[in-house]
């Protein structure tokens, strides 16, 4: 695409002509780099502005324009941790790590099930998995939300923890299946004359090689249940809210306090920047299985 | 060291279908390297993997050393096999990989790695024991899937298509270590290719497959001089052996306008039939200096050096093809006239219909 921008005018003058076909294939690689830049800051910056802002005063969270140059204060930060953050963080961290261990457990089987051991209705079952997630969760929660209550079960983490993984199961299944397609046939043929055992089979020759791939599901699985709001909203309150339903108490109807909620935000999305940090080694393994042939 | 018996073994897909393998049965003696050898969908690969307890055995039997294996789950077979992808476990070493059946087997640790080392050290691996298979060029990961192989030290060997994913001269060289490797280790190998030179070099026996049928199992020499019939004629041999349905008349057929005579045998064979396949290798066809011959106009010249191959249509009848094996350095051009004299005596003849052969 970059290499037919711009060849017509370029080959008919008389300059050497290595230095033409150099010199009418240079604008198009840089026009993709500045649209690359320009759309990687246009999505970063309200990330970056958060973050500024919750070092700010209230009074420069404030100031119209917006100011750039400022004494950075951790004063907010510190209302964030009075106003109690601590419960929130633990459910959150409670409901995430269970529900995605969970997923894991319950997703690789069926998994390697669908894909390893095909049968009939095998497309089947994969489409009734992800039909699972076709209805809006909104048109379910008064349904869920009598059965929790019928339970005895509202405001309880483990309602959230069987709704997340209930959540993040249909997608687990998906994203794992296909890294287990492409784990050879072969070798767990080979692994079988070897006289391995499909336990053994699953465990030193299959599991190490869809690695990255579980790590990418894991942090997807993480990222959703760290951000779920809606079920959190409408099922917990004071015990088992988790961080998206503390954050909400920032938001006032006059749009106040900006920094105070930057301050809260920053700290909500911090640990699964570094969840994504932690995993991004092993997801760029996953992008090249080239090991296996 | 074991016997392996096909007894009217078949696998069949689908009930009803054409079975990918046919009431395939052949005997590989102890110690023997048998080739499995037809174009793709011959049933040689299913054939193997029916005997690597990879495919189940639908009718007959299969025996091991005498043992019937058909319900014998693959490990305890006491067979090992090399894939055509090589099959390496990825996220282990060279040594690691080696051990794996023997860890499987629970043999203790020192036993491992003597057997790992003595198999690294016959094939020359010993420098790569700590590497990961991605760090090892194409010819070092075939030897180390020979090694997991070895040290096993198996009844039987199963190699399916291991040379394919080498480039040419590797195959070469790869071929004669594996040749060697067998004679040397004496362990029954059967072995599948579709490259029939792989077939004619390394196998003691070779098995022509066809449609999941078994054509034709012999020497490879037996195989050359006498085909049972026109598809192994056609398959075994390069450039391919000239086949052309002649009429037949007094004795003998016509050849562009060349009267070509048929042993008395063959004709008896043939009884009524008016038209008759004839073979012959492109060495058995000898250019004429004379002009006394077949005419024929050539299309291509194919200059090996120390022969040449002329691939040519009959002036008179220009549908009909041949191939002629000629001197190196041949002086021949495209679209010369060269005159094409056949051996009688190196003729093959089948029958037009069923491609059987005629006479012995």
């Amino acid at each position: 695409m970059a290499t037919t921008t711009e060849r017509g005018p370029a080959t008919a003058t008389s300059e050497p002509a290595d230095q033409e076909i150099r010199r009418s294939t240079r604008t198009g690689p840089v026009l993709l780099t500045t649209l690359t830049w320009i759309l990687a800051i246009g999505f970063f910056f309200p990330v970056l502005w958060m973050v500024l802002t919750a070092f700010k005063t209230e009074g420069d969270a404030q100031s119209s324009p917006p100011t750039f140059v400022f004494t950075p204060t951790f004063e907010q930060f510190a209302t964030v941790f009075d106003a109690g953050i601590g419960p929130y963080l633990a459910n959150s961290l409670g409901a995430t790590v269970i529900s995605t261990l969970l997923v894991l457990l319950l997703a690789t089987p069926a998994a390697f099930a669908l894909s390893m051991r095909p049968v009939e209705k095998t497309q089947d079952v994969l489409f009734f998995f992800i039909s699972t997630k076709m209805l809006p969760v909104v048109a379910a929660i008064v349904p869920i939300y009598v059965v929790v209550n019928n339970v005895g079960l509202l405001d309880n983490i483990w309602t959230l923890i069987v709704l997340y993984t209930a959540m993040n199961l249909p997608i687990a299944v998906w994203m794992m299946r296909s890294f287990f397609l492409e784990v050879p046939s072969e070798l767990l043929e080979a692994a079988s004359m070897d006289g391995a055992s499909l336990g053994r089979t699953l465990r030193e020759v299959v599991l190490p090689i869809i690695s990255p791939g579980i790590f990418a599901t894991a942090l997807i699985c993480v990222i959703f249940s760290w951000n779920e709001f809606f079920f959190a909203v409408n099922l917990t309150s004071a015990n088992a809210g988790t961080m998206p339903t503390f954050l909400v108490q920032f938001v006032t109807s006059q749009g106040l306090y900006f920094a105070q909620l930057s301050a809260a935000a920053t700290l909500a999305a911090l640990p699964v920047i570094i969840a994504g940090w932690v995993a991004q080694n092993k997801l760029v393994q996953g992008l090249s299985f080239g090991a296996v042939k | 060291m074991a016997e392996v018996v096909f007894d009217e073994a078949s696998r069949i897909y689908t009930p009803g279908a054409t079975p990918a393998v046919d009431k395939l049965s052949l005997t590989v003696n102890d110690g023997e390297l048998v080739v499995l050898v037809g174009p793709s969908g011959s049933g040689k690969s299913t054939a193997l993997r029916m005997l690597a307890g990879l495919e189940p055995i639908d009718q007959g039997h299969l025996r091991i050393n005498g043992r019937d294996v058909v319900d014998v789950p693959s490990k305890d077979r006491d067979i090992a096999m090399v894939f055509q992808s090589y099959a390496l476990y990825p996220s282990k070493s060279v040594r690691d990989n080696m051990a794996f059946p023997l860890k499987m087997r629970g043999m203790d640790k020192s036993e491992q790695s003597k057997r790992v080392n003595d198999a690294a050290d016959i094939l020359g691996l010993t420098e790569y024991l700590d590497r990961k298979p991605k760090a090892l060029s194409g010819g070092q990961r075939q030897r180390v899937a020979m090694g997991r192989a070895i040290v096993r030290e198996p009844q039987v060997f199963l190699m399916d298509e291991p040379l394919s994913n080498l480039d040419a001269k590797m195959r070469v060289q790869t071929r004669a270590q594996i040749a060697g490797l067998q004679n040397r280790l004496d362990v029954t190998t059967v072995y599948v290719t579709h490259d029939q030179v792989e077939a004619m070099t390394m196998g003691d026996r070779v098995a022509v497959l066809n449609h999941g049928k078994l054509q034709q199992y012999a020497t490879p020499s037996e195989l050359y001089d006498h085909p049972v019939n026109a598809f192994v004629a056609g398959f075994i041999g390069s450039p391919a052996m000239n086949l052309m349905d002649l009429r037949r008349a007094n004795g003998a057929v016509t050849l562009g306008g060349t009267q070509v005579p048929l042993a008395r045998e063959v004709a008896d064979a043939a009884g009524s039939a008016d038209t008759v396949t004839i073979g012959v290798r492109p060495e058995d066809l000898s250019i004429g200096g004379d002009g006394d011959g077949v005419k024929a106009v050539v299309d291509v010249v194919e200059e090996l050096g120390s022969e040449s191959y002329l691939y040519a249509h009959m002036a008179e009848h220009p549908d009909t093809t041949l191939v002629v094996r000629g001197p190196g350095r041949t002086k021949v051009r495209y679209g010369e006239t060269i005159a094409v004299r056949v051996d009688p005596d190196a003729v093959h003849a089948f029958d037009a219909s069923s491609g059987e052969r005629l006479g012995s």
